[in-house]
């Protein structure tokens, strides 16, 4: 591991250690390059992750105070809880459920596709699919994808084979156990799936890709990587001509600390990330970096979902076995017919006990909520995973009211759900309880949306710099040596889930920038 | 609990009131459980006020056969934060005389009743929130609703049920894939 001194200007700096931040520590020091890596969190291991829900969940949640505002059901059913994503080294890589699924060539078109949907700041990516798809086939090779390459699919659990019946009863063709970044075979030195039922909570074996266990330990290996843990970036500094140059953070013992930077790359998940940018505003920036546009922390998106339950007179035991492995593709269209633009999938879902009561269901107590956990041997479960469309307005802002521990001001959340977003959940839930009613569910149960699991598209990248953030690398428009680096990117949501596309990104980026660094460019 | 009722002993001073209950014979709880007697200290709330304090917590979330010792978990959880916190103390002080004495020995209907008067109130819903958090949690729930929980420790599911349905047809091979072991 590498030691890189504070005032050693020729190192990256990368800032968060997740999907995006930790697959491109991994690309740049395996070609030479000296990298920093800040990560806020501790470090975790397969060996330290809690088996018990409830502090799994706090030792690897972020749990600094946020705010929020809007009309959506998250502000009003999790109200200090937004977004639900890891603070800790691998990021949200360690808590995820692994789904992989692809981006559609139609999807990265969005405003094309769409049109001129009112209330809404759909662009179309500046990137054309064949160019993504290069690197998707490499983020699948490196994540060992299910159904992809010769990674045979995972097995069908208890869960999936009633989302399977349910599926085929209504005419689904495309229902399978999912592109999962899950090994169903030992792969890349990692174990297979033994069906534990606790991605969630760090898996165990080790077979589910996580950076904190894949890209992490081999860029520590090049010698090139200095992660520093529990440090927090608080600002991002420049020089007089623009360029950033240092980056500011606090360590593991509350101290200010200065690195300098050749390059700054920024992984914080898609509030932080916006919320840093913000944070460094400046003489010269006085409405953040990277934000001459006005577009940092604009156009939010965190993707549309909701749990359906379905309660049946046998037992299900949906507990046991990877958590989302199943999936429905069919939905995956634009039909404007069916009331609303963009695609959604049907993927499989189930959460442990005592997670189910607080996330799970819609509100309540009493004799029916009960019953519903009564049930819960013969539950199965389904979510929605669907494209929501950005809005200028539903956008990350600091807070000055409340602060956090260093006295900085928190993010706020504000999201207002689109008239298209409601639409789309509303037939999704409509169908999903049409499968588990057609296979004989006794009740079938609508839960809430649950606190934002993929937070996107605060830094959009945009062919036209007054319409986004930074260009098809992910480097700012304003700023040559500023990237940034996670999901902040996407330029639209779409209806896949978003990590092999940050990862795909990540790849993509790593080779721009070390081209970039040789040529001088940066 | 065993362990609760020996730390009554060292902390006999301390306490506030005391939570007892029997474990009933054939519970799932009889299962695990050490002893038939089980016993929660209190340190901030009276009996009389954790007996109330359980009632509240089996009407947000009433399961007829689920032990007492399950709901008496909440009352412990809740009987530490106020412990710590003189504000929730008076916070949850102030909630019950709002319900009042006859609450314990009220009807389901009419406990019910009484809690929807009181539903915005942070008592209740400090209580909802707790009696969710903690009921669901414990190794008594975990064995009355049949959840296995953690699985590593045993080599997962895959040789222990994960694809034991039989109620459905099983799914063709093309659309799931080989059982690894």
């Amino acid at each position: 591991m590498a030691n890189i001194d504070f005032k050693d200007g020729s190192a990256v700096v990368i800032i968060g250690s997740g999907a995006g931040g930790g697959t491109l520590a991994h690309e740049l020091t395996r070609r030479g390059i000296k990298v920093v890596l800040l990560e806020a969190g501790k470090r975790q291991s397969l060996d330290s992750f809690s088996q018990v829900p409830g502090e799994a969940f706090s030792q690897l949640t972020w749990l600094d105070a946020r705010t929020q505002s809007g009309n959506w059901g998250v502000a009003r059913d999790f109200p200090t809880l937004p977004a639900w994503h890891c603070k800790t080294v691998g990021g949200t890589t360690v808590h995820w459920t692994a789904s992989a699924p692809r981006l559609q060539p139609w999807e990265l078109r969005a405003r094309s596709t769409y049109g001129n949907l009112a209330d809404t700041s759909l662009i179309d990516w500046p990137i054309a699919y064949d160019e993504l798809e290069k690197y998707y086939v490499i983020a699948e090779r490196r994540m060992g994808v299910t159904r992809r390459n010769d990674m045979p699919g995972l097995p069908a659990s208890n869960n999936f084979k009633v989302m399977y019946a349910g599926a085929k009863k209504l005419g689904y063709k495309q229902v399978h156990t999912g592109h999962m970044a899950i090994n169903s075979r030992s792969y890349d030195g990692r174990g297979f799936c033994i069906q534990q039922g606790f991605c969630v909570q760090g898996c165990k074996m080790g077979a589910k890709w996580s950076t904190l266990y894949t890209e992490i330990p081999d860029a520590e290996a090049t010698g090139n990587l200095d992660l520093r843990i529990e440090s927090t970036a608080t600002k991002i500094d420049h020089d007089a001509d623009g360029s950033v140059k240092a980056v500011v953070y606090r360590d593991s013992q509350g101290q200010e600390q200065r690195q300098k930077a050749r390059l700054v790359c920024v992984a914080g998940n898609a509030i932080e990330t916006a919320r840093l940018l913000l944070l460094s505003s400046s003489s010269k920036y006085p409405h953040g970096l990277a934000n001459s546009s006005d577009q940092v922390g604009r156009n939010y998106c965190h993707q549309i979902t909701g749990f359906v339950w379905g309660i049946f007179d046998k037992p299900v035991y949906s507990w046991r076995g990877a958590t989302l492995a199943g999936v429905i593709e069919d939905e995956v269209v634009n039909d404007p017919r069916r009331g609303f633009v963009g695609g959604y999938r049907i993927e499989l879902v189930t959460l442990d006990l005592p997670t189910l009561p607080l996330v799970g269901l819609p509100y309540g107590w009493g004799r029916d909520f009960a019953s519903i956990v009564e049930s819960y041997r013969n539950l199965a479960g389904m979510f929605i995973n669907g494209e929501d469309v950005p809005r200028s307005d539903n956008r990350i802002t600091l807070n000055s009211n409340v602060k956090d521990a260093y006295g900085l001001p928190v993010a706020n959340v504000h999201v207002d759900e689109h008239a298209n977003d409601q639409a789309m959940r509303k037939h999704a839930q409509g169908q999903m309880s049409r499968m588990y009613e057609a296979i004989g569910a006794k009740r079938v149960v609508l839960g809430p949306t649950p606190p934002a699991t993929h937070n996107l598209c605060t830094a959009r990248m945009s062919v036209d710099a007054r319409e986004g953030v930074t260009n098809a690398w992910g480097q700012t428009h304003d700023i040559k040596n500023l990237f940034i680096s996670d999901g902040s990117v996407l330029t639209t949501p779409g209806g896949a889930n978003p990590t092999l596309t940050i990862v795909a990104l990540a790849l993509r980026q790593g080779e721009y920038i070390s081209q970039q660094m040789k040529a001088g460019s940066v | 609990m065993d362990e609760a009722t020996m730390h009554r002993r060292e902390f006999l001073r301390t306490t506030t009131g005391l939570l007892t209950g029997l474990v009933v014979a054939g519970s799932p709880l009889a299962l695990i459980a050490p002893g038939r007697a089980w016993a929660v200290d209190l340190t901030a709330f009276t009996s009389s006020e954790a007996a109330t304090l359980m009632a509240v917590a089996r009407t947000i979330a009433p399961h007829d056969k689920l032990d007492d010792a399950a709901y008496a978990l909440v009352v412990q959880a809740l009987d530490s934060d106020a412990t710590k916190d003189g504000s929730t103390r008076k916070m949850v002080r102030e909630g019950l005389s709002r319900l009042g004495s006859e609450f314990i020995k009220a009807t389901e209907a009419d406990r019910v009743a009484a809690l929807k008067k009181v539903e915005s109130s942070e008592f209740f819903r400090t209580m909802r929130l707790k009696t969710l958090q903690v009921l669901y949690a414990s190794p008594i729930a975990y064995a009355y609703f049949g959840y296995e929980g953690e699985a590593f420790s045993k080599g997962g599911y895959v040789l222990r049920g994960f694809n034991d349905l039989r109620w459905l047809p099983d799914v063709p091979l093309a659309d799931s894939g080989p059982v690894p072991m």
